[in-house]
């Protein structure tokens, strides 16, 4: 009986789904009213708001419909200089002082604090970067409050991470956070430096600083010593500055490879300890036995997640041949569904591109990939008319050697391959200068060990795909980086270890 | 090479060739350089090895890679433990190389003696440092999810150590204990332990390619090391500020990981850490039976 029902299933014509009805979505915003956003910003420095010494500011826009938010002081050298002169100071006076335990609860309150202010910082997010409001809602900011409360959690605990050695903090860290995760992003660059008794210069994106600044007010509210955390804004002359300042001992930067490598040669030779979170073009690789409706929803979230502004994100899809057919279709039906638009509508599957530059670089790249050869697809779908948009974009009948597959595009743009066995596709996977993540999806627990151990990337999704967590390290092998961000792992780029 | 005038034969003189995939080629550059003792006598003539050599020095241990990390932590402690044995066999010829070449005989033994037990000591390390570094991380998520340290892959290692051939074994016994692979440029003006090592080497269970010990000048190999897109890291001394600093400069090519030889603490799984990656895995965890039931 069952066979035969399995037969007839088989046998029946698939019909392409049809999402067209007259059913629509209502409009389903969150209130930008219950946030507050200042007209101006000054610079952080020394628990004080302060003017910037280069007199300068720049706007902050949404990128959903190019309205101005704020505007943010630059910080130039001799702002950078007074910030890194202030983390010392409180780091000689202040913070490696302090017992441990104390500079644990500091963090517990802060943790505290972006819990309590969630809403507001999830709506600051989503305003100044464009991602959608459900995204910052359900994982940015919680995620970011979940490192506070990890990390200070291991201020008076360091002795047990590293038996019988002796520890010491760096000193001053400077760090220089991207755009697409921003409070994120210093959260998990500030907590772990915090913890282990290092003082902390911050240099958010400058297309998204609000939520940094928002976190400045926090710092002030949890009464954290002054000097203690800076926040300094500007464009790349300001982090070049932090990079360069002669009293930093630490540099704890997250971006692309290219900016990473400069930092590289800016700091060799110099005692600066630097920990670089890079580019990444993963792989995320679907065997035939994979669950397949399963691995459709893991490959969206893979690369549409954020807009595909991940660094770990699954851009190179990898099909075995038997079912790449048949899951290019699911794929597609899959994507016609996701809803493009106001990142403030908690309906929202993917907001705005962060910034008219970043726009046109993944604009670029579809062109390049169309030069190539390489067969594109786009859903139907109405984009506003102002703001900076990208549909959801796959790439069929794509060569390994060509550019979509090989560069980081930091868009919702996928490129998909295909291989038939497990040597092909790990040869495949691993042919890159990078290796920040992978993802493999199969039912077979065998091959998942096999897969995951061969894959040469610093995390690796087995039947999921882009999932966080404050106590996983995170990082990469090969030109995406090196040094571990979250877990224990995270703490020894910010200690000095010694017999 | 002056005759013994109370030896009744003539001695056969050792040749010193470079160690590169398990065989002992001559240079391609046919170049050489005399090792001379601590009196400034010639002992030997030494390959000077080119750019050439390192590449392909390179390549060999590139294709070891797979085969040894790939091993089991129980096997790759066999082996090293094995390394330690044929040593021990050749401990007499090991001391007379170091004396020859200017140690005092109570130096020289101590030097091999410490040889031996690195490797012993590091034989053990092989299958437990994972135990060490690895965390279940407990996320907040329905996710299993572990970080285990990998090996970094190829390594470059300059062992130009007050020590010819104990700095040369130390780091080596770190990296391949943590499955990596090799390229040493052993001592410059005294090599000839290093090489006379490679033939114990070779006769212990150790795979072609894992380790390769080239001779020759740093100076001159190090930058093309440097500069290599396939050596994932290098092990060197900081105590050269130019070379340290060019080094980190041509390193940013590929963002290789330069890493500092410490001179203290050499016998630490800290060493193998210094040449791991951590890779974090995730995988879900299925929630099918009803939150709080018991069994």
């Amino acid at each position: 009986m069952a066979k035969t029902a399995s037969k007839q299933i088989n046998k029946a014509k698939i019909k392409p789904l049809r999402f067209d009805t007259d059913w629509q979505y209502d409009p389903a915003p969150e209130s930008a009213a219950a946030a507050q956003i200042e007209p101006e910003y000054g610079l952080f420095i020394n628990g004080k708001w302060q003017k910037p010494d280069s007199g300068q500011y720049f706007d902050t826009i949404n990128p959903a419909n190019e309205k101005t938010l704020s505007r943010i002081a630059v910080a130039n050298e001799k702002d950078v200089d007074r910030a890194v002169r202030a983390a010392r100071n409180a780091h000689e006076k202040v913070w490696k002082k302090m017992a441990p335990a104390e500079r644990g609860k500091y963090i517990f309150r802060i943790a505290r604090i972006i819990q309590e202010k969630a809403r507001e910082l999830a709506i600051i997010e989503t305003l100044d970067g464009g991602k959608p409001i459900r995204e910052s809602r359900d994982f940015d900011v919680p995620t970011a409050a979940q490192h506070f409360f990890y990390y200070a959690g291991w201020a008076d605990k360091l002795n047990y991470a590293f038996p019988q050695k002796k520890l010491n903090p760096l000193g001053v860290a400077g760090q220089i956070i991207p755009w697409n995760f921003p409070l994120l992003m210093a959260a998990w660059k500030i907590a772990p430096a915090l913890a282990t008794g290092n003082t902390v210069v911050l240099k958010p994106a400058e297309t998204t600083s609000l939520t940094a600044l928002k976190l400045a007010s926090i710092l002030q509210e949890a009464d954290l010593p002054p000097g203690v955390v800076n926040i300094i804004t500007g464009a790349g002359a300001t982090g070049a500055a932090l990079v360069e300042h002669p009293d930093v001992n630490k540099i704890a930067f997250t971006g692309s490879t290219s900016v990473g490598k400069i930092i590289q040669r800016s700091i060799a030779g110099t005692n600066k300890r630097s920990t670089l979170e890079l580019g990444g073009k993963a792989a995320n690789i679907v065997f035939e036995d994979a669950p397949l409706d399963q691995a459709v929803e893991g490959v969206v979230n893979g690369i549409f997640f954020n807009q595909g502004h991940v660094c770990c994100a699954g851009s190179r899809l990898y099909l075995q041949e038997s079912i790449a057919k048949e899951f290019i279709r699911k794929l597609k039906d899959r994507i016609s569904t996701l809803i493009v638009g106001d990142p403030m509508d908690k309906n929202t599957d993917i907001g705005a591109i962060n910034s008219k530059e970043q726009l046109n670089t993944i604009l670029r790249y579809i062109q390049i990939g169309k030069k190539e050869g390489a067969a594109i697809h786009q859903p139907a779908c109405s984009l506003p008319k102002k703001g900076f948009w990208c549909p959801p974009t796959l790439f069929t009948d794509v060569a390994q050697s060509n550019r979509i597959t090989q560069e980081e595009i930091f868009g919702p743009v996928l490129a998909i391959l295909t291989f038939r066995t497990d040597d092909e596709v790990i040869e495949k996977a691993n042919n890159t200068p990078y290796g920040l993540s992978a993802g493999v999806w199969t039912d077979k627990g065998s091959r998942i060990f096999n897969m995951t151990r061969r894959l040469r990337a610093g995390v690796v999704w087995a039947n999921t795909f882009n999932k966080f967590d404050a106590a996983a390290p995170f990082g990469g092998y090969k030109e995406s980086g090196f040094g571990r961000e979250g877990g224990l792992h995270g703490l020894s780029p910010y200690l000095e270890i010694n017999s | 090479m002056p005759i013994n005038k109370n030896q009744t034969r003539l001695s056969v003189l050792k040749t010193y060739k470079l160690y590169i995939g398990g065989q002992f080629p001559r240079t391609e550059s046919g170049r050489y350089y005399t090792v001379n003792d601590a009196d400034g006598n010639a002992l030997a003539n030494a390959c000077l090895s080119s750019r050439k050599d390192l590449r392909d020095a390179v390549t060999a241990a590139r294709s070891a890679f797979g085969g040894w990390s790939g091993k089991t932590a129980y096997n790759r402690g066999q082996i090293l433990y094995r390394m330690a044995e044929v040593v021990e066999a050749r401990r007499i010829e090991m001391i007379r190389e170091l004396t020859d070449s200017g140690s005092s005989t109570a130096q020289a033994k101590k030097e091999v003696d410490a040889c031996i037990d690195t490797l012993v000591h590091f034989a053990g390390w092989c299958d437990k440092y994972q135990q060490l570094f690895s965390a279940v991380n407990p996320v907040a998520s329905s996710h299993f999810n572990f970080s285990v340290p990998e090996p970094m892959g190829v390594v470059g290692i300059m062992a130009n150590n007050k020590q010819p051939l104990l700095g040369l074994i130390q780091p080596m016994a770190a990296a391949i204990a943590g499955g990596n692979t090799c390229v040493i440029v052993a001592h410059t003006d005294r090599p000839l332990a290093a090489i006379s090592f490679t033939e114990a080497l070779a006769t212990s269970d150790l795979p072609g390619g894992v380790v390769n010990i080239l001779t020759g000048k740093t100076s001159e190999l190090l930058p093309w090391m440097a500069g290599h897109l396939d050596v994932n890291a290098i092990l060197m001394s900081s105590k050269d500020n130019s070379a340290w600093k060019d080094t980190q400069l041509a390193a940013t090519a590929n963002l290789k990981r330069i890493v500092s030889l410490s001179e203290n603490d050499a016998l630490s799984p800290y060493r193998i850490l210094d040449l791991q990656e951590i890779k974090t895995t995730w995988h879900p965890i299925e929630n099918i039976a009803p939150a709080g039931s018991a069994y």
